[in-house]
């Protein structure tokens, strides 16, 4: 239907910030739980999002995406209208008033033997004038996080930065800081690059 | 649509929590403290700036800066590190998929979801969902939001006085087709005011939520209409340094998409950064 108007330009179009007035639009019923919240297998994973004055950021909305328990890739629709059975390995959320988000989902296996399981992440909110993207590592391969490319690029402070904290109920908490000496460290992929 | 659970904070919000405010009085948050003058000048201070960069040889920038001062709330939010440059892996080289389970038919027509018409120019936005090769993101979800004719969104923070239209929502999904074309009818939406400064406008826009072939792709942007006198006083469009960057958020007026007696046609095309690894790869089909 756009054949008349065929693209030629194939720079990136920019991003622009997801601005205040998403929470009608994008968030949807059992948005951010990837699998029903108690069931046998769920894990939540809560966290906090800051800005530079270290005040709590009450409209940010999260992306999660990630494998299974057996580091299987997702290829399942259903991610809008779940039916509590499929993973599909995506959630939304919205942060609320206090900055605060949570999901309930799985662990993520390693998608390779060897590899540091981890979640991936990218964040929107008011302010914030195009998407970040980060990584939400489990702690508890250490060999596998001591070998992982990304966090052996970092210094000691960053890298404890990407790893999540496991609670003694076997949730996981990652808080988000998006300015400040305590910054979360933000990736950019090759195909980021101008 | 679940009920928004972010509901407590709108753009007035901005007139208390901005830093700049430091530097002068604080006032009321309908006394914004700070004139489109002194904005403009800003802006044209950073674009002066950027020219005289690409002139003597700059890159030209594509994306917004995270760091742009004119927009206030971006002060506090934006990160001041550079980003690490990863590898993706594994998991990011795929993205959730999404299907004709997912969202109705009729979700991309945002003039047919309540008992009446909604108010205003009716419209249709379509184009094609492209990965930075040319190649089309087909079976990808899509999602709008805008506000309705007057300026006003349906959230219940938007304290706009403009009228609420009972029959629009200024919400609607798809799912992009094997060429990677999306349609959406809808009503042109208005521009509003909002908290940056005083007397500050946003142009007309519609905001656009985009799924590519791999996460790494994903973007939120917001597609503006040919012409609008606003774009020179917007920060968050003169967050895009570079014109011609900013142009690629401009939809092109279409008569061809133009329908005799019934709608205006509106082509934006959208590129994905980036080539997508897995686009030979067939989707679940449903
Ligand atoms: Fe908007």
């Amino acid at each position: 239907m756009t054949e008349t108007t065929p693209t030629t330009d194939l720079t990136p179009t920019p991003g622009q910030t997801v601005g205040p007035f998403y929470g009608y639009a994008m968030p949807y019923e059992h948005d951010n739980e990837l699998v029903p919240p108690g069931s046998a297998r769920a894990v939540q994973l809560t966290g906090t999002v800051y800005d530079g004055a270290g005040e709590r950021v009450p409209d940010a909305i999260l992306e999660i995406w990630q494998p299974d328990e057996n580091g299987e890739v997702p290829r399942k629709t259903g991610s809008l209208l779940r039916n509590g059975f499929t993973f599909t390995g995506f959630g939304r959320a919205a942060v609320d008033p206090e900055g605060e988000f949570s999901f309930s989902t799985v662990n993520p296996g390693p998608t390779e033997a060897g590899k540091a399981p981890f979640i991936s992440l990218v964040i929107f909110a008011r302010g914030l004038l195009n998407r970040l993207f980060t990584r939400i590592y489990l702690p508890e391969d250490t060999e596998a996080l001591a070998a992982d490319p990304l966090l052996s690029s970092l210094d000691e402070d960053e890298r404890a930065r990407l790893v999540a904290t496991r609670g003694a109920d076997g949730s996981l908490h990652f808080d988000i800081r998006l300015q400040g000496e305590e910054e979360t460290p933000f990736l950019r992929f090759p195909s980021h690059e101008d | 649509m679940s009920p928004q659970q972010n509901s407590d904070v709108d753009e007035s919000a901005e007139a208390f929590t901005s830093p700049t405010v430091i530097d002068q009085p604080v006032k009321g948050p309908d006394d914004a403290a700070e004139s489109q003058a002194t904005l403009s000048a800003e802006i044209e201070s950073i674009e002066t700036q950027y020219k005289q960069d690409v002139a003597g040889g700059k890159k030209p920038e594509t994306q917004p800066r995270l760091d742009y001062r004119p927009y206030r709330s971006s002060i506090l939010r934006h990160p001041t590190k550079d980003p690490r440059h990863t590898d993706p892996e594994t998991i990011e080289l795929f993205s959730p998929a999404f299907g004709h389970r997912d969202i109705g038919t009729l979700e991309s027509d945002l003039t047919i979801q309540a008992d009446g018409e909604p108010i205003g120019e009716r419209i249709r936005v379509t184009g094609r969902v492209l990965d930075g090769e040319g190649r089309p993101v087909r079976g990808q979800l899509v999602e709008i939001w805008q506000a309705n004719s007057a300026g006003r969104y349906i959230h219940k923070r938007d304290q706009h006085p403009a009228p609420i239209d009972p029959n629009f929502t200024g919400v609607g999904r798809t799912l992009t087709g094997d060429d990677g074309s999306y349609s959406f009818t809808t009503i042109k939406p208005g521009p509003y005011p909002w908290k940056n400064h005083h007397n500050a406008w946003r142009p007309a826009h519609i905001h656009f939520s985009l799924f590519g072939s791999e996460f790494t792709q994903r973007m939120i942007t917001q597609m503006y209409f040919p012409g609008d006198p606003l774009f020179a006083l917007d920060p968050i469009y003169q967050s895009i340094t570079d014109q011609k960057a900013r142009d690629r958020l401009v939809a092109t007026y279409d008569h061809n998409i133009t329908e005799h007696e019934f709608l205006m046609g509106y082509n934006w095309d959208i590129v994905l950064t980036g080539a997508n690894r897995t686009w030979m790869e067939e989707e679940d089909d449903d």
